[in-house]
């Protein structure tokens, strides 16, 4: 039980200090890497309390995409980060005053939450333990909450489309395949009869 | 203090979303610490969401978690996308710059 005590207040140690780094850093390529982490960490807390595919998922989800994600944009633009961190300081005391308040308002809304002897359960799929955590997930996300999960695929599919969307450039100097225009073509667009008197020759005017 | 209950995780929970709220106050002008902000939110929504799965031996907390999880990837997709396209548009991320939308 010690073990696991440290261990959850090491995690969350690494988790607070981090994410105040991430929102103070002067570099953004630092606040990215102290994103991951923070994304790290969280996925250790996860995986520590019994939600092995949940920390994994974590692991892949944000570190591999959202925060290289992050990274390749920190890197593709060239923007002068220095400028735009220059009113820092102006902001400190007011959202210092904001967070503390905030923090204070969600300390006494826990601190003084009783906890139910018995909770009111929202469903009644409990966690069976003789199956995986993993496995646990899948039963539960591929008969009850089917259509939830192809929503959010669907969200994940209008999001990739929106991206590609949004960055696509059209440039004019390049040669583009327009089928419209091919299978509109008539044969008068492409064929020239016309009789040709002896001697003249024919002249073309393209 | 040994014994790690569902309130450890909910404070916990609760300072990094603060932390988050206070990073969107401190960083005006840089819309991509903004954003990583938002992401800080959403995983203190998920430390939530998944203490009291555990908790409450309830997997469906877990399931949100991965929806959760789904609407934060597009986010990201989608927020990156409209800063490139800004940034070709205006050669600037600076938010004081996007006012050309008000009416």
């Amino acid at each position: 039980m010690l073990a696991h005590a440290l261990v959850f207040y090491l995690f969350s140690f690494i988790t607070i200090a981090s994410s105040l780094a991430v929102i103070s850093a002067r570099n953004t390529i630092h606040a990215v890497f102290f994103l991951i982490l923070d994304f790290v960490s969280v996925s250790c807390l996860f995986i520590m309390m019994g939600a092995e595919y949940l920390g994994m998922l974590t692991l892949i989800v944000y570190v591999g995409a959202v925060a290289v994600l992050f990274l390749f944009v920190v890197m593709m633009l060239n923007v002068n980060f220095k400028e735009l961190k220059s009113g820092f300081l102006g902001y400190v005391p007011f959202g210092a005053f904001i967070g503390i308040v905030l923090l204070i308002e969600i300390g006494i809304m826990l601190g003084t939450w009783r906890y139910k002897d018995k909770f009111i359960k929202t469903s009644e799929i409990e966690i069976d333990n003789d199956f995986s955590n993993t496995e646990a997930i899948g039963n539960v996300l591929y008969t009850d909450y089917l259509h939830y999960f192809q929503i959010s695929g669907l969200i994940l599919l209008v999001a990739m489309i929106g991206a590609i969307l949004l960055t696509f450039r059209r440039k004019d100097n390049l040669k583009r395949q327009d089928i419209t225009k091919q299978v509109s073509r008539e044969r008068a667009d492409g064929v020239l009869l016309s009789e040709i008197e002896s001697f003249k020759g024919v002249k073309l005017n393209d | 203090m040994i014994d790690i209950s569902l309130g450890h995780y909910l404070f916990l929970a609760a300072i990094i979303f603060t932390i988050g709220i206070v990073g969107i106050f401190l960083n005006r002008k840089n819309v991509i610490v903004l954003l990583m902000s938002i992401e800080l939110i959403l995983i203190s929504v998920n430390i939530n969401l998944v203490a009291f799965s555990v908790y409450l031996q309830d997997i469906v907390g877990q399931v949100f978690t991965m929806f959760v999880l789904t609407v934060a990837a597009g986010e990201a997709a989608i927020g990156l996308a409209i800063l490139v396209v800004f940034f070709r548009n205006k050669g600037s991320i600076h938010v004081e710059d996007i006012n050309t939308l008000k009416g």
